[in-house]
């Protein structure tokens, strides 16, 4: 598969063609949604605490300078040091550099969706410093060299005899006889080999979820562990973030811990959630000597000027693609780059340019579903319609998609209008399908359904589906 | 200060359209009210109960993660459940102790069986006991803080980690522990290392079936001592 977005059509007709993948998403479908449901259902305060949530990256985000300074001030007060860094090339040479002074050798990192944005370990290991991946999604990929295919289930995309294999093939001391046949085995044989590299490693790299404006902290959430043998035992810590994690207080911090878990995973509260604030204090016996901070901007200040700034609320959760029948059907990879699904298809443009990714936003079937779930409630949909209209003004669409999507310009700007014809058109649909509830072919579609049947829609639109829903269960 | 921090900052201004500096006068206040008054976020009303009440949630919370956890009367008693609990998971006795006079001060001579070492954890520790911070009820998560009695390794090195918490350190939300922690270090200052922790290290990210022991603790004890005075009679189970 191609990795870039210009591929995408491409790698997207390729992924729905893949059975080994398709196998894998299932995992995605039943696994993700239900679990969310759960959660949600048992936490009456939800929507009120994505409300809170929201509001706090709002306020965050229009005061960002501000916060990155009082966070700056707190941050080094305590010993630890920022470096800002504009651009992906100005961060992996931060890194390199810390690492080459302490003439570091081996580097464990825990989970970071900035590090894969900076091309972090190819950099390292082109200049002799070998990364290692702990997380264990992210440790099966980067033996597979590939990227994560979901940003918090790296390998969401693989069954579990692929990786059965992938260990056999690296791990040269696994007698065959070994049986690495549950998942069980697999996590036992990558716990055994990673314990020594944790207690080798010169260098801990970590992500965060959160920096700290009030105490100059930063915060990982992580299941496994990793992140925190990662940051706790090698001398220096370096912590790679963007501008937009900062929220103001621990109190904020903790508001949207409250929706982050629910959302992502289905959880109550993440294992370990580890908040982290310059070096080791005098009278410490363990923790790193050194703290630093990689603040990597790299297009995020631009987007908060115009129409995207909302995009920076995200906090990673993947709902949106844990919900997206887009991704369910072509899964992470297929998208070319970093983020994937929804919030990918409204970040990538904006991170490396619509010229690059300009098919992305059209990875959607604008049904809702991300927005509806988003803990922040990002409109990815009506951001997704904005990079199409940008596309389009750039003359860069077909001209039987201009004229499509000005019909459908033209429907949007008139709710009831569209609500009116999106219904007919939902019952029009089903209708044609039958019994069978599936349409083999429809003109003008012939890009999707060329791959697969289209599920007809099952007789109304998702807005009627969804405010009956509210109606019923309440907010 | 440098080249980068003047350029993503002035980017920043400009994408936020700031002027004079009168002119961001407001703005400023907005965040200084913020940073002090530190408000709270909605609070879920299933741990704004009574403080026996919490005790109960946390242990329900705890287990329901996969913790395990033991009701013992006082702290003397601390040594000989943990013989319990080393004895009925098959494990040597051998200990690796949190560096803190309360723990260290401990019957553990009741217990001569036990090799107890303190200290920081080594890669080769099974077993570490360490205290909390607090505990909390709304989703059964311990808060520890790092120090110099309480190293941040022996919480994700050793397979075993059991914890002394006491009923007295439960409360409801994690505002309450972020309270505490202000109090024992001044408001805006946090000690190196905080954790929450709940339940055991797990992962789901082999075909999203839960594994637990992914790289820290495969299991989380906790002995919880039932230090407060009201509302701790014997127990039926809550
Ligand atoms: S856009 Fe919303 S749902 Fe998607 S990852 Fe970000 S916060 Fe989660």
């Amino acid at each position: 598969m191609d990795s870039s977005p210009r591929a995408f059509k491409a790698n997207a007709r390729a992924a729905v063609k893949d059975p080994q993948l398709k196998r894998a998403l299932a995992h995605v479908k039943v696994g993700f949604i239900g679990k969310r449901a759960k959660a949600v259902a048992r936490l009456p305060e939800f929507d009120a605490l994505r409300d809170a949530a929201r509001d706090i990256k709002v306020h965050t985000l229009d005061h960002l300078d501000l916060y990155l300074e009082r966070y700056e001030e707190r941050m080094t007060a305590q010993g630890g040091q920022v470096h800002w860094c504009p651009s992906a090339a100005d961060a992996r040479a931060a890194v390199l550099d810390i690492c080459r002074r302490v003439g570091a050798k081996t580097v464990t990192k825990g989970k970071s969706m900035i590090s894969e944005e900076i091309d972090l370990n190819q950099h390292l290991e082109a200049n002799g410093i070998t990364p290692v991946e702990t997380d264990l999604g992210e440790y099966i990929v980067q033996l597979r060299g590939e990227r994560p295919s979901h940003i918090i289930a790296p390998a969401v995309h693989l069954t579990k005899d692929l990786i059965e294999a992938d260990f056999r093939a690296h791990h040269r001391h696994l007698p065959p006889e070994r049986s690495l046949e549950e998942p069980r085995e697999l996590v036992e044989e990558a716990r055994g080999i990673l314990r020594e590299r944790f207690l080798a490693a010169d260098v801990g790299i970590t992500g965060a979820n959160f920096l700290v404006a009030e105490t100059g902290s930063s915060i990982i959430v992580t299941n496994e562990g990793n992140g925190d043998l990662t940051l706790a035992l090698p001398r220096v810590h370096i912590v790679i973030a963007s501008l937009e994690k900062v929220v103001p207080t621990l109190e904020d911090a903790t508001t949207i811990l409250r929706v982050l878990a629910r959302s992502a995973t289905g959880q109550e509260f993440s294992t370990y959630t580890t908040v982290s604030t310059g070096p080791r204090r005098a009278g410490d016996v363990d923790g790193p000597e050194e703290y630093h901070v990689i603040l990597l901007d790299n297009g995020r200040s631009e987007m908060l000027a115009g129409p995207f700034r909302d995009a920076l609320r995200c906090i990673r959760c993947g709902a949106c693609m844990n919900h997206c029948p887009v991704y369910h059907a072509i899964g992470g990879h297929a998208y070319g780059w970093v983020y994937p699904g929804p919030i990918g298809a409204v970040l990538t443009p904006g991170l490396i340019g619509i010229e690059e990714a300009g098919d992305l936003p059209n990875a959607s079937t604008f049904c809702g579903r991300c927005e509806a779930v988003c803990p922040v409630r990002i409109p990815l949909p009506k951001m997704m319609r904005h990079w199409r209209e940008r596309e389009f003004e750039r003359h860069l669409t077909p001209r039987a998609v201009r004229a499509g999507l000005g019909l459908w310009t033209f429907l949007a700007s008139r709710p009831e209008l569209y609500h009116r014809v999106t219904g007919l058109a939902a019952r029009l649909l089903a209708t044609l399908a039958g019994r069978k509830g599936r349409l083999r072919s429809l003109p003008l579609a012939g890009g999707w359904t060329g791959v697969r049947d289209l599920p007809a829609p099952q007789g109304r639109t998702f807005h009627a589906l969804w405010a009956e829903r509210n109606r019923s269960t309440g907010p | 200060m440098s080249a980068g921090r003047d350029a993503i900052m002035g980017s920043l201004r400009r994408a936020l359209k700031r002027g004079a500096e009168e002119a961001d006068a407001g703005a400023r206040q907005a965040v200084d009210r913020r940073l002090d008054e530190f408000p709270r976020g909605p609070q879920p009303a299933r741990a704004q109960i009574p403080p026996a009440a919490q005790v109960d949630l946390f242990e329900a919370m705890a287990v329901e993660q996969a913790a395990t956890v033991a009701r013992i009367a006082s702290l003397d008693q601390v040594p000989a459940a943990v013989a319990d609990y080393l004895k009925a998971a098959n494990l040597a006795p051998k200990l690796r102790l949190a560096p803190s006079p309360e723990l260290e001060n401990l019957p553990w001579d009741g217990q001569p069986m036990i090799e107890v070492e303190t200290g920081r954890a080594e890669g080769r520790d099974q077993v570490s006991l360490t205290g909390a911070v607090a505990g909390i009820a709304e989703t059964g998560t311990l808060l520890l803080a790092s120090g110099p009695e309480a190293p941040t390794t022996l919480n994700f090195l050793p397979d075993n980690h059991v914890v002394v918490l006491k009923a007295s350190q439960v409360v409801g939300a994690y505002e309450d522990g972020w309270d505490r922690l202000r109090e024992t270090y001044g408001r805006g200052h946090l000690p190196r290392t905080v954790n929450f922790i709940t339940g055991p290290s797990r992962t789901a990210d082999i075909e999203q079936t839960i594994q637990l022991g992914a790289h820290g603790p495969r299991r989380l004890h906790i002995l919880l001592v039932e230090d407060t005075e009201s509302g701790n009679g014997p127990r039926d189970g809550g």
